[in-house]
């Protein structure tokens, strides 16, 4: 191997991944005077937070009564009682706070009449303990995310955080168990980049790509995901893959739930509201698993719409004209784009499509890394927040507008801890060489491969699989099968062949280091789901229809090394992190 | 007469041909910009047929197709594919816009791809656009506001709240001030459309505490006068936004208000 030259840098704290999260807790780290790199490998707006479109959840009270509570008891139910109440209850108590900030940084929050923040009714949101519907999801129209990613970049500007865009990191450097810094790899001028750093936060968002069809955009490869299996730590509930009613048939766009708050409806092609079957009192607002699974059911029944009865209609036109223009502008104009459909007369074509990964890497409520070694222990020196992190609040499914509170509450318990943990400017302990140059044999195994087979092949070969096999319903003999089809793609990387041995920019490189990573966590994924013999939330088998919390009110924890899986579970946590709230004991999920 | 001499790279050859393998009745010429800044080659056009019948509406649908079965060496930009992240923005048929978003049965005859105009190029289709971000770092997109209240939002009437719609929507894909023939020649002191309008979405903002600041900032002969309202900006936008609006408007408030 052609020996690479190494540029070193040394930070207090690295933040790897600038969307929500990253850049929220940037910001933080920033304000408690630590020194921070924040790495991308995309230009922090580009991040797939852009993309999210309905809202934010915090129990404000600005439409009507609201409490905290009443939200916390929204989301353990959403999650089908597999998230950690602790880090649930500090979510909830903690997003009116955070949603303030956010103001007062700049978000443009959509107003109500006495110059509030708007908030609109989303799926699973109610007030009084599943007692009707509340207005809790913060909006800015239809284009929250994009709002809240573009003000928080604008913070990190003004706390002058020091960013490295479009580098693409390859490893995480590890001793002894802990994490002492990462490796990164310069696109604009192909040099390698060696970050020492006494907290290592990563804030990589989900690994959407996976599947065929998602909502996520062509980067959310779960880069930090897969450097946590190649670091030796495992992955949390990885089967709980998110389907969000409401993609654009034939393109995957995502049309926010936003609509159903603002009033729309699915329609089958018998011209039936069909939700009312399915959830009598939440109707087109139940949570997503169950909106998805109906959907899919009236598909498989043969009550699809289209020539091949194989999605449904959302319908919206009967919305006030100044509701859809004030409201929901940006997915107007999706639907016009990418299915040719005015809203204002016609419907919208719609299939479950991925969305969000439930799972990712465990933490606690404070953004640390969790492994298990005979108990729970925390990593030293690893955090993760956002999409990447499981801490877990989501359980087994999410609610809609509780991700983007996600990121900016974690964001900013993150940095909070690392102020804690971590004296600014100590002196850093060498990294044994042994683990760069482990990291740069993968970098320069892959940068020379010659194969037969090109990364885009493999690459559709496992979405294709899946998408097959590893959907919204599942079976023992489908996930079998995608546990063998994955194992066999995985070895299809032996002889994948990469055309671009440049350095600068070469996405030809990029893409395969991203296939290297999206691949890992399909093999946790559909190893995860296969010994889950359960139903619960996302993960619905067909064979065990029913949830078994004897067996499985348990995280399932995944280690992979290459396509071997050890899997483990950890407990979920059954207590609150205060007095201030009571335990939610399990029950019956019904909406 | 004067004998002008172009610049070593500036030539662009005819490059490579790819020729259509699958048999396809309904193939389409696609011109694509090369520049590989690791070679000592200038920059080439590649030529490749794609099969139609196969492709999505989009030309990013082009690119990829060409990616994952053609040439896996082209490089571009890319991300969310639905025009909400602006990484994909170039010149397609003469034309600015974000390649998600632009028709590929708009674009008559064979289909030419360039990267965003007057950008260093860093390879094939990605542009440099670090002095653009750096213009709008220098416009301080912050909220300044002094209130102390943390119990309570900033209060906004409906009304002040519509006057940031058309402006906060920026994805800044940089579209428009590539497209301006003034961001072209004095791009480095120029701000450009997509800087300004992001500077107007500040001024605006009943919440922000230093309007008159920001508006002294910004009225510079160089920083906000070399726009010539050529209205190339707001024929760009991929999302509809007005920029060469924003920009008559901070020069109204500057014509008009005491700062």
């Amino acid at each position: 191997m052609k020996a690479y030259n190494i540029i070193d840098h040394e930070y207090d704290v690295v933040v790897l991944g600038a969307g929500g999260s990253g850049l929220r807790a940037a910001v933080g780290l920033s304000e408690a005077g630590l020194k921070t790199a924040c790495i991308s490998k995309v230009f922090p707006t580009r991040s797939h937070t852009s993309a999210a479109q309905g809202g934010i959840s915090a129990a404000l009270g600005n439409m009507g009564e609201d409490d905290w509570r009443w939200h916390m008891y929204d989301t353990v139910k959403g999650a089908d009682w597999l998230g950690d109440q602790d880090s649930i209850e500090y979510l909830c108590k903690e997003a009116p706070k955070a949603v303030l900030e956010l103001e007062k940084y700049g978000v443009p929050f959509s107003r109500t009449e006495e110059g509030k923040i708007y908030q609109r009714p989303f799926g699973g949101m109610t007030k009084n303990y599943g007692n009707g519907i509340v207005q809790r999801t913060c909006a800015a129209a239809d284009r929250t995310g994009h709002a809240i990613l573009h003000t928080l970049y604008g913070q990190a500007l003004k706390h002058n955080t020091e960013f490295f865009i479009e580098y693409f990191a390859l490893d995480l450097l590890m001793k002894d168990g802990e994490c002492k810094g990462l490796i990164a790899w310069n696109l604009n001028d192909g040099t390698i980049h060696r970050f020492r750093a006494h907290t290592v936060i990563i804030a990589t968002g989900g690994y959407g790509k996976v599947y065929y069809s998602a909502t996520s955009a062509h980067t959310c490869t779960g880069d930090g995901n897969a450097m946590v299996l190649r670091a030796g730590l495992p992955l949390q509930d990885m089967e709980f893959v998110q389907f969000h009613p409401t993609g654009i048939y034939g393109h995957g766009t995502l049309i926010s739930e936003g609509v159903r708050g603002e009033g729309g409806y699915l329609v089958n092609s018998k011209g039936e509201r069909f939700m009312e079957r399915y959830a009598p009192n939440a109707k087109d607002l139940a949570s997503r698993d169950v909106v998805s699974r109906s959907m899919s059911i009236e598909i498989n029944e043969g009550r699809g719409v289209g020539k091949d009865q194989d999605h449904v209609h959302l319908h919206l036109s009967h919305l006030d004209k100044s509701v859809i223009e004030n409201r929901l502008p940006g997915i107007t104009e999706a639907a016009r784009l990418f299915a040719n459909v005015d809203v204002t007369k016609d419907p919208i074509p719609v299939v479950p499509t991925v969305h969000y990964n439930m799972g990712g890497i465990p933490t606690n409520y404070k953004a640390e890394v969790l492994t298990m070694n005979g108990s729970e222990k925390t990593v030293p020196g690893l955090m993760a927040i956002g999409e990447a992190a499981c801490v877990s609040v989501h359980g087994a499914n999410r609610l809609g507008s509780n991700s983007l509170i996600d990121l900016v509450v974690f964001g900013r318990a993150a940095a909070k801890r690392a102020a804690e943990l971590v004296k600014p400017r100590t002196p850093h302990e060498e990294i044994p060489e042994t683990e760069t140059q482990k990291c740069l044999d993968r970098f320069d195994k892959l940068r020379n491969a010659q194969g037969d087979n090109s990364t885009a092949e493999l690459r559709l070969s496992m979405q294709k699989t899946m998408q097959s096999k590893c959907a919204v319903f599942r079976t023992e003999k489908n996930l079998k099968q995608g546990v063998d089809e994955i194992g066999k793609t995985y070895d299809g990387m032996n002889s994948i062949s990469v055309k671009d041995k440049s350095l600068v920019f070469n996405t030809d490189l990029v893409e395969t280091l991203e296939f290297d990573n999206l691949i890992r966590q399909a093999v946790a994924t559909v190893d995860s789901a296969y010994h889950r013999k359960e139903s619960r939330g996302a993960h619905a088998r067909e064979d065990y229809p029913k949830r078994d919390d004897e067996k499985f009110m348990q995280h399932t924890l995944a280690w992979c090394d290459g396509k071997n899986t050890k899997i483990s579970y950890r407990p979920v946590h059954q207590s609150t992190l205060t007095n201030e709230v009571q335990y939610f004991p399990p029950q019956e999920r019904v909406y | 007469m004067v004998q002008l001499s172009l610049p070593k790279n500036s030539e662009i050859k005819k490059g490579k041909y790819f020729k259509d393998k699958t048999g396809s009745k309904n193939l389409r010429k696609v011109n694509i910009y090369r520049w590989d800044p690791s070679t000592d080659e200038g920059p080439r056009i590649d030529t490749y047929e794609v099969d139609m019948d196969n492709c999505p509406s989009k030309v990013l649908d082009i690119l990829n197709k060409i990616k994952n079965e053609i040439d896996s060496t082209i490089t571009y930009r890319r991300s969310c594919a639905h025009g909400v992240c602006g990484s994909c923005a170039m010149n397609m048929g003469g034309k600015n816009g974000l390649a998600c978003t632009t028709p590929h049965a708009e674009i008559e005859g064979d289909i030419d791809i360039y990267p965003l105009p007057h950008l260093k190029v860093k390879k094939d289709l990605i542009g440099d656009l670090d002095g653009l971000y750096k213009q709008y770092q220098s416009i301080e997109p912050w909220l300044k506001n002094n209130s102390t209240k943390e119990t309570t939002e900033i209060y906004q009437s409906k009304e002040d709240r519509a006057k940031l719609d058309g402006a906060y929507e920026c994805i800044m894909c940089a579209c428009c001030s590539t497209s301006c023939p003034s961001y072209w020649w004095n791009g480095d002191k120029y701000l450009g459309p997509a800087v300004l309008l992001q500077a107007y979405r500040w001024i605006i903002d009943s919440r922000d505490d230093e309007r008159k600041a920001r508006l002294k900032k910004v009225a510079d002969e160089l920083k906000l006068y070399r726009c010539h309202t050529i209205l190339n900006c707001t024929n760009a936008c991929p999302k509809g936004l007005n920029p060469a609006k924003a920009i008559a408007e901070i020069k109204k408030m500057l014509a008009t208000a005491n700062v």
